[in-house]
């Protein structure tokens, strides 16, 4: 069915499933109580997981099928955000056609990008990425402010046309809709004390990553992603046997940039102010690192790595002092102060120590990322030293 | 021209520390075949090296001074530095003074051994993996040296100047017939503009004229028959991430003065040194410097008022404007070799 | 709490457009809420968004420093600090409105992306009734349509340019800091004392919004006193190297150099510029000046002795010598061992002025706590008496001209105030140009 694989078809399923629970299994402490800071079933958090889920599934199309390591991805989710904006200022508060430009613009810059930039290979590829990344972020900030907001960003305003749209009641802006479901719509369900948000916005940005998750996984099962992993094992060999490559990579280049697009366009939706600083180098970093964090050229890892480090940033900054004395308050007071001392320069401020500190043990100890982390322990846990498991680690000849 | 000459000074001084940070790159690159990421870092921490001797040496003594009153309206606390209680108020002062040159001999041994800790404890282990993990690893370790270093000295730029003795700057366009005041160059950025070209002197000397630079060179060719004729390769090479940690970091106490240290420094350097590095082409030592030199320069060209208003922002990009046109005309840099990290 | 919104007319006219639209069912159950986090219980939550990380980690410290001793000051803990000295006597240390006040704080990194997802998961995930702090105009406006969005209050933290409360401005935010007009009307009368009415000035801008509003506030200010412009030049916002914009200027034929940078550019592109020895030049017979408009205690210290007879202009001082400063100082000070600086103040002042809108509408209700601060006088907060002016949401109170000081005493001694500007000659029309475009649309309390 839906041209998979029957085990394919469990697993996406499986992925079906998570995400549309995902308010319920990612909200599991009581509210009040102490852990309830950990709980990350809020919607903004979980918006921002499914789109940088899309991004970094589709920046795996590129970097982890044929290997080329781009360092200006971010430049399109800018693109993407920008198209999207614009959309809301001038067509309408609907985001499907922001949406659907959004993944246009990404892959017409993507398309102008790459053909430039896949004339090398290497390193070479990437500083060139990351020079059209970094001249696109600086133009966006300052000389083309009147496109692009500049500094304080571009959001809709009381005074835009909105062609589409009736007139604006009452000095409000309307609310970013997809054909009059608010965005921000939430139901809240009351269960044994823990609040659960169903929240539109987010069912839009997780069915959307589903589906992208499921074309995804069309292209790497089909001829065309063998192709690009051919591309990835020896591209001399395949040059050699009279292929022409460029356009392989092209194509995948162009997709990966649909897929930054599309998350951009989103990110724009569920939060209608686009600034430059999302096409900095650092969010161009931050995607490698999620996509080697969850684990490279596999499915899911991306998806993995994009949470991981989502939640991180979300959770771990908010952690001050006032709150890590609360926690520590069962202690005597000398123990109590000593915890907190230990604990301090890793949370709150120090939250980029900790991912930094994370990063490292990642990188050094499980090369295969946190997916690899999840295997081991599976084969901790079976404890089987079965020959098929053996079978299955050794890796096919090249 | 006036305006010319006073740009291509103007590079000068910005191209030195992009060429010392891009030498020490590539330094490591050629050598053991490592991208590292935390090469920005180092030179962030050869800066705080001075922050560290400045606060060093004006340590002091705390009294108590009664008559006058601090801003909660207590006692105020008088701190004098031991050092001028030791050696007399004027020598005390005069060594204060000149810190930021005297923080080289901190320098040296500071980054040389976190230079030998990175290599033997971290980079090591890391020779075998592919570029994207070191680059990856790397990159980590500069996340978190770089929080450790603004955990303890905070997120300000602290102050350091430079001995009051090169305060001010030299009218060159005096000694070249052009009125006072046209082209002037500061003392300080005169001295950093030597400094980094006897660094560089220095390198390309140890490994040209030196028994132990030409089996480097050897090795950076073809290590593997290096090794096979009995020589410890290995250690040669860490000796030589070391040296590239001692260049990063002492160019790093010298800029100082002219960039006020901050714990996001290095960060800021990294983007343009890789760009620096990959224009002059992966693995060459003079690609690294002569691209250094050229950015630096094009740069302060682009910041002339009259090309700013013929194509507004130019500045801004001009770096990345030159990266791309060297990389689409010359497919290994300036002067790179083929096939180093071409896949 | 139920954000469930079908806009009718939006649902016909798109779904007209579209043939069929999305059906959905109307039967939600929602606890029912009057507005955005209604507080119930005995506790009530306030959000703080302040950079932790990045370059502006040191004003975000000092923010949080003063929002706690606010918060702390509120519930009746310590000795009270400007509760005292306030003008007006509805907040008694008894929490407000009799609730608890909690906080969260969380980091922005200094970035508009960062800050809202971070407000957002205060407003979602902590019921944050209030969100405060910023440390750069891109994020206040940001956060500022956030919260008009959300329906919540936002009291701007450290946001200098005039698109806060012109071009950007919202009902639902209220800015106690100073802007870069105020800066220039403060300075320039100063400014012509100083170095006499016949000067030429070469600007060096921060290529981005909030370095314009400041050039052009400047410009239009230094030449009403008689200066005339030499040239404006944009400098790059990654630049950490100036010196091939500031060479140039000597033989520009200008006399004065005005740095609008900020933090850590200004940092360096003053050093620099001290560095090239422009400070002890003569042009056109006269000693060649530097000025900085914009001149906070942190980018002071950064600077070091090169900031030293620099003149610019601030919000506020602790030197000043009336009864809230004082106590703020004291208070401060006792807490935690050096003296408050302007992001400190500001933030202090929005959270108690907050609190006490609150307490004199007797509601949290936005819309409630908007009426009650619009177009309300005050006094003892520090800047002596103040007005909240209605058609911005700007406070109009004292500037202050500072410079740096020359033999300074102690640590904290960098900056001697110079002036204080009365309110006066800092205040402008509602629909001066430089504010124009921007309208404050009606105020949103959610839900």
């Amino acid at each position: 069915m839906l041209g998979l694989g029957k085990k394919d078809l469990t697993f996406l399923l499986i992925v079906l499933l998570l995400t549309l629970a995902a308010p319920i299994l990612l909200n599991p402490f009581a509210e009040g109580s102490a852990m309830a800071q950990f709980n990350a079933g809020y919607p903004d958090l979980m918006q921002r997981i499914a789109i940088f889920a899309i991004f970094a599934v589709g920046f795996n199309i590129l970097f982890g099928l044929t290997g080329y390591l781009s360092f200006g991805h971010a430049a399109f989710i800018g693109i993407g955000s920008y198209a999207m904006v614009w959309m809301l200022k001038l067509l309408t508060m609907n985001i499907l056609p922001g949406l659907i430009l959004a993944t246009l613009m990404g892959g017409a810059f993507a398309l102008l990008i790459g053909f430039v930039s896949l004339r090398r290979s290497g390193i070479y590829f990437s500083i060139l990425t990351l020079a059209f990344a970094q001249m696109s972020f600086n133009m966006a900030y300052s000389v083309l402010t009147p496109i692009t907001g500049g500094e304080n960003g571009l959001g809709p305003a009381l005074g835009d046309p909105r062609v589409l749209d009736a007139a604006a009641a009452n000095g409000t802006i309307p609310e970013v809709n997809l054909f009059g479901l608010s965005m921000r719509a939430t139901y809240e369900l009351d269960l044994a004390g823990r609040v659960f948000q169903f929240n539109a916005g987010y069912y839009v940005c997780g069915l959307l990553s589903v589906f992208m998750f499921y074309l995804a996984l069309r292209l790497f099962r089909s001829p065309f992603g063998m192709m690009l992993r051919a591309i990835k094992c020896n591209q001399h060999r395949l040059n050699y046997t009279g292929l022409h490559s460029r356009p392989y990579m092209l194509s995948a280049f162009v997709i990966s940039g649909m897929y930054a697009g599309l998350a951009g366009g989103l990110m724009a939706a569920m939060d209608p102010l686009a600034g430059a600083d999302r096409m900095q180098w650092q969010a161009s970093g931050e995607v490698v690192l999620m996509v080697i964090l969850g684990g490279v050229g596999t499915m899911l890892g991306p998806v993995l790595g994009a949470g991981f480090i989502k939640y991180c940033e979300n959770i771990f900054s908010k952690i001050n002092d006032h709150v890590l004395h609360e926690w520590f308050s069962i202690f005597p007071k000398w123990l109590e102060n000593l915890l907190v001392t230990i604990v301090h320069p890793f949370v709150g401020q120090g939250w980029h120590l900790t991912l930094g500190v994370l990063f490292m043990l990642v990188v050094i100890f499980l090369p295969g990322g946190l997916i690899e982390g999840g295997q081991r322990i599976g084969r901790l846990i079976r404890r089987k030293p079965d020959a098929k498991g053996k079978a299955a680690a050794t890796t096919p000849a090249e | 021209m006036d305006a010319l000459i006073l740009q291509t000074l103007n590079g000068l001084d910005k191209g030195s520390a992009y060429a010392l940070i891009a030498l020490g790159l590539t330094l490591i690159f050629g050598t053991l075949g490592v991208v590292n990421f935390a090469h920005g870092t180092l030179f962030m921490i050869g800066a705080f090296c001075a922050v560290t001797l400045q606060r060093l040496l004006s340590l002091s003594q705390v009294t108590i001074d009664p008559t006058k009153k601090d801003f909660l309206g207590n006692a105020l606390k008088v701190k004098t530095p031991y050092i001028e209680a030791w050696f007399g108020k004027d020598a005390g002062a005069a060594i204060v003074n000149w810190s930021v040159p005297l923080s080289i001999l901190l320098a040296i041994p500071v980054m040389l051994v976190v230079g030998f800790v990175m290599e033997r404890g971290l980079i090591k282990h890391f020779y075998k993996r592919p570029h994207a993990d070191q680059i990856l690893v790397t990159f980590g370790l500069a996340i978190v040296l770089q929080e450790v270093i603004k955990y303890y000295f905070g997120a300000n730029p602290i102050p350091t100047a430079a001995p009051t003795d090169f305060a001010g700057s030299i009218d060159f366009g005096v000694w070249m017939g052009f009125p006072p005041n046209d082209i002037i160059y500061p003392y300080w950025r005169m001295v950093y503009f030597l400094f980094s070209v006897v660094v560089i002197g220095a390198v390309f000397a140890f490994l040209q004229f030196t028994t132990f630079g030409m089996v480097v060179r050897a090795g950076m060719a073809d290590r593997e028959t290096v090794g096979l004729l009995g020589i410890n390769i290995d250690r040669r090479f860490t000796i030589m991430f070391g040296i590239a940690a001692v260049v990063a970091g002492t160019a790093g106490a010298m800029y100082t003065p002219i960039n006020s240290p901050a714990f996001t420094m290095g960060m800021n350097f990294l983007v343009l040194s890789f760009v620096v590095v990959v224009v002059g082409g992966m693995g060459s030592l003079p690609g690294a410097v002569l691209s250094g030199f050229l950015l630096g320069i094009l740069e302060s060209y682009a910041s002339m008022n009259w090309i700013k208003d013929v194509i507004p922002g130019i500045d801004q990009i001009i770096i990345y404007v030159i990266a791309i046109i060297v990389l689409l005309t010359r497919p290994r840099g300036l002067m790179g070799r083929k096939g180093v990290m071409e896949d | 709490m139920s954000k469930l919104e079908l806009t009718r007319r939006g649902l016909l006219r798109t779904g007209a457009v579209a043939g069929a639209g999305l059906a959905m069912p109307t039967v939600f159950a929602s606890r029912a809420s009057a507005f955005t986090n209604e507080p119930k219980g005995g506790v009530v939550t306030l959000g703080f968004t302040i950079p932790l990380t990045g370059p502006y980690a040191d004003e975000g410290n000092d923010e949080l420093k003063a929002f706690q001793l606010a918060v702390k000051h509120l519930n009746g803990e310590g000795d009270g600090g400007m509760l005292s000295t306030f003008s007006s006597k509805t907040l008694t240390g008894a929490g407000i409105l009799g609730k608890k006040v909690a906080f969260v704080s969380g980091d922005t990194q200094t970035k508009p992306d960062t800050a809202r997802a971070t407000a957002k998961s205060m407003i979602e995930k902590d019921g944050a009734v209030m969100i405060s702090g910023c440390s750069s105009s891109a994020e206040a406006v940001a956060l500022q349509s956030l919260c008009q969005e959300a329906g919540l209050i936002y009291m701007v933290g450290l946001s200098h340019s005039n698109d806060t409360t012109g071009k950007d401005k919202k009902r639902n935010g209220f800015r106690h800091f100073f802007n870069a007009y105020m800066s220039a009307a403060a300075l320039a009368p100063v400014l012509k004392d100083m170095y006499g009415a016949d000067r030429a000035a070469y600007h060096l801008t921060a290529d981005y919004t909030w370095g314009w509003t400041q050039q052009a506030s400047m410009q239009a200010a230094t030449e009403a006193i008689g200066w005339k412009t030499v040239a404006n030049v944009l400098t790059p916002l990654a630049s950490t190297d100036f010196s091939s914009y500031i060479a140039p200027v000597l033989n520009s034929g200008a006399d004065v150099l005005i740095l609008n940078h900020y933090g850590a550019n200004m940092v360096n592109s003053l050093t620099q510029a001290v560095q090239f020895g422009l400070k002890d030049k003569m042009v056109n017979g006269k000693q060649f000046q530097i000025v900085v408009p914009l001149i906070s205690e942190l980018m002071a210290k950064g600077a070091g002795p090169n900031i030293r007879d620099i003149p610019g202009s601030s919000n506020w001082n602790w030197k000043l010598q009336d009864a809230g400063t004082k106590a703020f100082v004291q208070s401060y000070g006792k807490e935690y061992g050096a003296p408050p600086s302007q992001a400190a103040q500001t933030c202090y002042a929005q959270v108690l002025l907050y609190a006490d809108a609150v307490a004199r509408a007797k509601s949290f209700n936005p819309c409630a706590v908007v009426e009650a601060l619009e177009g309300y006088k005050f006094d003892g907060l520090g800047n002596g008496p103040t007005e909240y002016r209605a058609a911005d949401h700007q406070c109009f109170k004292d500037c202050l001209v500072v410079k740096g000081k020359d033999k300074p005493d102690n640590e904290f001694d960098t900056l001697e105030i110079v002036q204080v500007t009365p309110t006066a000659q800092v205040t402008y029309a509602p629909d001066n140009k430089m504010f124009a475009g921007g309208d404050l649309g009606q105020c949103n309390p959610g839900a």
